[in-house]
């Protein structure tokens, strides 16, 4: 096996290793260039989050961490995204991108159950792989639900409907779901934005638990949510990556004028 | 801006202002009518079904004064042209049910397949290319696919099966079917195209394939469309005349046998039609009574497939 | 963990990309059967009544010696009960449609009418007929003529006529309606003098379409009695003496090209099947061009109008 690669941060005085980093990360939407020459490290067990104002790219770089974009037509990754300590480029053509979703897994904006019951919806992930073994499936759902801290609260009705949940419930379902495969890294892509104020706390609790398994990159257009949960937080302006560092760091002493902008509310 | 009577400057002049005061009543007036006209047109979609009703129900009621309703609904006889008339509508029932279960074997697994690929696996590009082809089979006319189950499909199988006679429920039943594939198709794509692609895109980040994806998360998010397509073919099939009075052949017989030619209603009714029956005659009023039950299958048919489409679109 | 589930999990993954390939190829060829039917159909039809269109064909009245019949009454008859379908269909099923879209109340008189509209739209052609026969024909006397069969289809293609307006209608943002109201326009000034016509590519679509279905219709115009042999044409419309000559064709015995059609494949004699046939190729090439016009059309106001 590889040496692990590791992230130095010399004013922090830690090593951390490293679970993935773009290289000279260049991404198209057909002729339109939305991700410019990205350079981003992403610590192990650690939270990273992307900020920045909309349309700077941070969701396509995200959704580039699971290859989402090969769905569509036209569009088009160059350089590279090395998942660790495979050391492999993800995003290169050769790399399936089925067994990449199954090895990274997404949180979405929005809620998104499928029209299931509870239990098929954490079940989804593992039947995907061709897992049928009842016992096994009941195992791993609920270690995903208490993971996910929805267990309690559903335990007694996995059989209803998804669709039945509240807003708040239906995301913490959708993250026992990207829980029950045992993914590497699990990307949420502004997963408290359509949420109120009390669900969104419960899903900053658990990503906060989560981290102690699973790499976390997290997208998200609130600051001080960037600034409550990461380790690491990236600002990117107009498809580039302006400035990452410690979040602590990044929000306290930013080096980058657009940076300290964008912090302290001049723009976005 | 003042808009006061005296019109102050840089306002309405007070004589321009006065014309739009006069002309409200005479526009108010006639935006009234023009509306009553727009109602009276849309209206008329309600009075072409009450009149449908009308004309059936009365013609069907003087046929039921001659014929009895238990006869007609459970006789296995239909001679209403003969010297000894009999009329139990089974025979044309039968015929109906046949030759719709064979397009429906057809259409319903085709339409399904091709509404899966064209949704969720072809390229958007040849989606682009294939679909209009679709929708140019279904514009052909019936009376064209007629030939085409006389002529070509029934030739073809009478290879196949020998002794199978020139007018049968068989090829009728496989043309008619193909005719209704791009219907069905059409349908079942719509609702699984309605399915949001947030649910497509939390199945793909799983790592799931296509097929999966489509089975498990798009088939039972747009179920509901799905069987409204299978439905809606199946009323198509059922009120389908050219074809089957052309290949399936006009004489009502009483038999399962797809083999067999046999009449269906609509095939009745054309040969009624074609003849040369007196206005008011029994043989006459008959068309209507049978059309009479045509219109409550089909009725019956659209109306669960109208009530399976909306639910998929109030749940997206 | 990657490591441990690597060889396993790589040769689930490709069992599964194998079944996506199956289900996919099977799609694809499940989608070319439809294309491929189509082309055979055409095929067929070509291959057996392409000696047959001559210009006598289109010139000569049909004839009991199967070599020398003709469709002349039959696509003259066609195309003037096209021209009273569409004078029945177009002002009716743009007038619903705008009442529908831009004027209708939520209540369940509209309701009703939305109903009735999606209901027809799926009630079987030769039902169409039953009403024609029993209204038209014999209460209000019009005879198995021009008028009834026009009225007929004009009817029968109502409901696509009206669809196919009302989406074109939703297409046109709010926006443009609130432009034209905030200039003081009475709401039919907004409908006549914008929705309308920025809706006209959609509605000739729906119109074109409408017409390529009554065209080929068979089943309701057999119904009303449409006369299978007819060795005459009807009077040259608007010609005759006020008041009744200019529309005396209206009232005039009629066949049509799918009848006549229908006619010659009843026959048992093999060189009649060979007319049907090429008055096939006539009506598939007529209702075909209609509706690559329509497909046509709709892809260019898909691509001009970006609201």
């Amino acid at each position: 096996m590889n040496q692990p690669k590791t992230l130095d941060d010399n004013a922090a005085m830690v090593t951390e290793t490293l679970k993935a980093e773009t290289r000279k990360f260049n991404f198209f939407y057909g002729d339109n260039q939305a991700l410019k020459n990205v350079d981003l490290p992403v610590a192990e067990r650690r939270v990273t989050a992307l900020i920045g104002p909309s349309g700077c790219g941070k969701s396509t770089l995200l959704r580039s961490f699971n290859r989402m974009h090969d769905l569509y037509p036209g569009n088009r990754y160059e350089g590279e995204i090395r998942l660790y300590p495979d050391d492999v480029n993800l995003v290169s053509p050769e790399v399936d991108p089925i067994e990449i979703r199954m090895r990274i897994s997404m949180v979405f904006q929005k809620p998104n159950p499928f029209p299931k019951t509870i239990f098929e919806n954490v079940a989804y992930g593992l039947m995907v792989r061709g897992e049928k073994r009842r016992s096994v499936l009941e195992e791993k759902v609920e270690e995903a639900l208490r993971g996910a801290a929805l267990w309690e609260e559903v335990k007694d009705r996995l059989d209803d409907l998804a669709f039945n949940l509240s807003g708040g419930q239906q995301q913490r379902l959708c993250i026992a779901r990207a829980l029950a495969s045992d993914p590497e890294i699990i990307l949420f892509d502004e997963p408290t934005s359509a949420l109120d104020p009390i669900a969104t706390a419960s899903i900053e609790e658990l990503i906060a638990e989560i981290k102690e398994k699973v790499t976390i990159l997290i997208v998200t257009h609130n600051m001080q949510q960037a600034a409550r949960i990461s380790d690491y937080t990236a600002f990117m302006y107009l498809g580039e990556l302006v400035e990452f560092g410690r979040t602590d760091e990044l929000f306290v002493r930013p080096r980058k004028k657009q940076t300290e902008d964008y912090i302290t509310g001049r723009f976005g | 801006m003042t808009t006061t009577d005296t019109g102050g400057s840089g306002s309405l002049s007070s004589p321009y202002l006065d014309r739009i005061r006069t002309m409200r009543h005479v526009r108010n007036g006639k935006e009234r009518i023009i509306e009553a006209i727009l109602f009276v047109a849309a209206f008329c979609a309600v009075a072409v079904t009450v009149a449908i009703v009308a004309i059936l129900l009365y013609e069907a009621s003087t046929f039921f004064e001659h014929v009895s309703l238990v006869e007609f609904l459970t006789g296995t006889e239909w001679t209403p042209l003969f010297e000894r008339a009999r009329y139990g509508m089974l025979p044309l029932l039968v015929g109906t049910v046949v030759t719709s279960a064979i397009a429906f074997l057809v259409a319903g697994p085709l339409g399904f397949l091709i509404a899966m690929y064209l949704s969720e696996f072809a390229p958007p590009k040849l989606a682009e290319v294939l679909k209009p082809f679709l929708e140019l089979l279904a514009g052909v006319p019936t009376i064209v696919y007629g030939y085409f189950a006389l002529l070509f499909v029934t030739p073809l199988l009478q290879k196949l099966i020998p002794g199978l006679p020139g007018f049968n429920m068989l090829s009728a039943g496989l043309v008619m079917g193909l005719m209704i594939v791009p219907y069905v198709a059409s349908i079942a794509e719509d609702a699984m195209r309605a399915v949001p692609m947030a649910l497509r895109e939390g199945s793909y980040a799983m790592g799931a394939t296509r097929f999966q994806t489509a089975m498990w998360v798009v088939l039972p998010a747009s179920f509901s469309g799905v069987m409204a397509a299978f439905v809606l073919g199946i009323s198509r099939a059922v009120g389908e005349t050219m074809i089957v009075a052309i290949a399936a052949g006009q004489q009502p017989n009483f038999t399962f046998d797809p083999r067999e030619p046999a009449a269906t209603i609509t095939a009745y009714i054309v040969q009624v039609a074609m003849g040369d029956l007196p206005h008011g005659s029994i043989g006459y009023q008959s068309i209507f009574a049978v059309g009479l039950v045509l219109v409550v299958i089909t009725l019956f048919f659209n109306l669960i497939g109208q009530m399976l489409r909306r639910r998929i679109r109030e749940v997206y | 963990m990657a490591e441990t589930q690597g060889p396993r999990l790589r040769t689930i993954i490709a069992r599964n990309h194998r079944w996506d390939l199956i289900i996919g190829t099977i799609g694809l060829l499940a989608t070319t059967v439809g294309v491929l039917v189509l082309m055979l159909l055409f095929v067929d039809l070509v291959i057996d009544g392409w000696q047959r269109l001559t210009p006598d064909f289109f010139l000569n009245f049909p004839s009991r010696r199967p070599e020398e019949a003709g469709i002349l009454s039959a696509w003259v008859g066609s195309a003037l009960v096209m021209v009273v379908t569409a004078f029945t269909a177009v002002p009716l099923g743009v007038a619903a449609a705008i009442y529908l879209e831009e004027y209708a109340p939520k209540n369940w008189i509209t309701e009703l009418i939305e109903i009735n509209v999606t209901n027809l739209a799926a009630v079987p052609s030769i039902i169409y007929g039953l009403l024609a026969l029993g209204l038209f024909v014999y209460i209000l006397g019009l005879g198995h003529s021009i008028l009834t069969a026009g009225l007929t289809l004009g009817l029968m293609i109502l409901p696509i006529v009206i669809v196919a307006t009302r989406e074109a209608l939703r297409a046109i943002p709010v926006a443009i309606r609130e432009a034209a109201y905030a200039l003081g326009a009475t709401r039919w000034q907004v409908v006549s003098d914008h929705l309308v016509p920025y809706a006209s590519g959609g509605i000739y679509t729906g119109v074109i379409i409408g017409l390529s279905r009554a065209i080929g219709e068979t089943a309701p115009v057999i119904t009303i009695g449409a006369l299978t042999f007819i060795a005459f044409l009807p009077p040259i419309p608007f010609t005759g003496d006020p008041p009744a000559g200019p529309f005396d064709w209206l009232f005039s015995p009629f066949t049509v090209l799918p009848i006549q059609m229908f006619n010659w494949l009843s026959r048992p004699q093999t060189a009649f099947h060979v007319n049907a046939a090429a008055t096939g190729i006539v009506i598939i090439v007529a209702t075909l061009l209609m509706n690559g016009i329509a497909i046509w059309l709709r892809s260019r106001i898909r691509s001009k109008l970006k609201w």
